[in-house]
């Protein structure tokens, strides 16, 4: 987008019908309109609850900045911060990786692609929740499928998202299952644009499949997969659906992430004035990590160019 | 580039086969697992070793769905905020899209990629206090208000895309001729962005139809959607596995289904004009 917003301020349609773009607007106002009205205008109003000490059913009180320096000390709080980066982290690059390698694999032609791409692209379509109830029952302990399935190939039952120490990963296979065809349409989507001369001017040279990828492909889709890592980027830092249904943020508080803690603060405690300041927080996070990521890929570009 | 895989190498095309089967199994074994759990008894569902095939399948569990459940009800609920919130979401989605590709107002644009960024519970905490004082709570009219939050921002901008890609000399043809704005916008490029607005139509459904968290805050007992629905039916009643996982597989059925008819529109508008570069 931002390279997009550039353009702009040179002349448009030059030597066409001039109309004022002013009059274009008028289309997207109804749209503008409701978006402030759903969207920014409750923002506003979080920003105000922020320093507000609010219980639903009590007073409210002015108390400053009071709700972020508790933030500060609390480390329930602080604990979920770190979990949801390292959650995060993983639930980026795996799908990054998977993704990518099957857009490679989806590029070429085979028979049935057709179908198997749909099957490959189900899992980002089917109702998070649904599918979570049905990981919950896979995860079982003792009747679970998958401590089944492992005991076929002689390995130990794995404790799942029964254990803290396993939990984490365990919703992070979910979060990959779920989102990796997310990452496979967008860099297929870059790949359907790739030149053909490259290509052939390396076959000639003898070049090796892996080298063709590594130094042809790669470079030119390399823009793709930042948007994709800005996506599932912001997407992992939000997640909710799968651990809430999952674990709702435990054993204890083991997988409670950010938008979990967020969610038991104003809808469990109805602590509103506290958790809109998570909100504030939360949100700075998310646009901080946003514009790194987009701040990189643009240094990426002029490396390429 | 070879697009094609080589003849003669077997090994090769073995090996990309293999890797073709690793890519889908996963969701294979997931589906199957939910359709499988759903066909059987709770006898066998709770049977280790687990039993892979139904023998003999039953429709026991999906009775039970229907009998025990407000099922019908949930999947109404979810039908009216859904279908409701696409609708707005195109009526003021689709000009909107045309506004800002015509007037390039990209700026506008990242307002919108904003809200994708934020998490929907942050919208939740002001909206619940608002509808608790205007009353709405535990009404369909809260949750298809708060699901535009979902719909508006897909179709307008799957609309930027396809509105971009309509040559702006169709219509300067019109102006020339003596249309207005609107008639040039309603006459040239809203027929020709048709397929756009499909793509944005099924793509803003299948993510609102999903959402779970809206319903979770601002639902109702009778005005719940059907993901929380199910979820709530699993915590308070502590139903078994079978009738679960057929809830489960209905509540996901439609999105499913509109994914197999509508595969093509929808990598068109996820891989290009949904995330655009």
């Amino acid at each position: 987008m931002t390279d997009k917003a550039l353009p702009a301020t040179e002349p448009t349609h030059a030597g066409g019908t001039h109309l004022a773009p002013r009059r274009y607007f008028l289309f997207a106002l109804p749209a503008l309109l409701l978006m402030a009205a759903v969207i920014i205008s409750p923002w506003l109003f979080t920003l105000v609850m922020s320093v507000m000490e609010f219980k639903v059913g009590g007073a409210i009180n002015f108390v400053g900045l009071g709700n972020f320096t508790k933030l500060a000390s609390d480390s329930r709080f602080l604990e979920s911060v770190g979990r949801t980066f390292w959650f995060t982290v993983l639930a980026v690059v795996f799908p990054i990786g998977l993704g990518t390698a099957a857009a490679v694999v989806f590029h070429r032609q085979f028979p049935f692609r057709g179908l198997l791409r749909t099957i490959f692209i189900m899992p980002m379509m089917a109702t998070p929740v649904a599918v979570a109830l049905v990981w919950t029952m896979m995860f079982h302990p003792q009747l679970g499928v998958l401590n089944y399935l492992l005991s076929l190939i002689g390995l130990a039952p794995f404790a799942w998202v029964y254990d803290p120490n396993t939990v984490i990963i365990t919703l992070v296979l979910v979060e990959v299952w779920h989102w990796t065809p997310l990452v496979m349409l967008i860099v297929l989507g870059g790949m359907a644009a790739l030149p053909t001369d490259p290509y052939d001017s390396a076959t000639i040279d003898g070049a090796s499949d892996w080298q063709m990828f590594r130094f042809i492909t790669l470079p030119l889709i390399l823009p793709y997969i930042m948007v994709a890592v800005v996506i599932r980027t912001i997407d992992a830092l939000k997640v909710f659906d799968t651990i809430f249904v999952i674990t709702q943020g435990g054993p204890g508080t083991a997988s409670e992430t950010l938008n979990i803690f967020l969610y038991l603060q104003a809808f469990q405690f109805y602590n509103l004035g506290y958790a809109s300041a998570v909100v504030m927080v939360f949100f700075v996070i998310i646009v901080a990590l946003s514009l790194l990521l987009l701040y990189m890929r643009q240094r990426l570009k002029w490396n390429a160019a | 580039m070879s697009n094609r895989i080589k003849s003669g190498g077997i090994w090769r095309n073995i090996g990309f086969g293999l890797s073709v089967f690793a890519l889908v199994s996963p969701a294979i074994l997931v589906f199957l697992w939910m359709i499988s759990l759903s066909l059987k008894n709770e006898l066998d569902n709770t049977a280790y070793p687990p039993v892979f095939i139904p023998n003999p399948p039953t429709f026991a569990n999906y009775i039970e769905v229907f009998e025990k459940n407000n099922f019908l009800l949930y999947f109404w609920n979810s039908l009216l905020v859904t279908g409701g919130a696409v609708l707005i979401g195109l009526l003021v989605g689709v000009p909107a899209g045309y506004g800002i590709a015509r007037s390039k107002a990209y700026r506008t644009a990242v307002m919108i990629l904003i809200a994708r960024m934020t998490p929907a519970l942050s919208y939740l905490i002001p909206l619940f206090l608002l509808f608790q004082i205007v009353g709405l709570i535990g009404s369909i009219w809260a949750l298809l208000i708060t699901h535009l939050v979902i719909t508006v921002p897909i179709i307008v901008w799957v609309m930027i895309g396809y509105f971009e890609g309509i040559p702006q000399e169709l219509e300067d043809a019109a102006y020339v001729d003596g249309a207005t704005l609107w008639q040039s916008f309603r006459y040239i490029a809203l027929p020709l962005a048709r397929p756009g607005m499909m793509v944005g139509a099924i793509l803003a459904f299948i993510f609102s139809w999903n959402n779970f968290v809206f319903s979770v805050v601002l639902g109702g007992k009778n005005s719940r959607t059907l993901p929380s629905a199910v979820y709530n039916s699993l915590t308070f009643e502590q139903i078994s596995w079978g009738p679960l996982a057929a809830a489960a597989l209905l509540v996901t059925l439609p999105v499913i289904l509109m994914t197999i008819a509508a595969q093509r529109e929808i990598v068109a508008g996820l891989s290009a004009g949904g995330l655009k570069d």
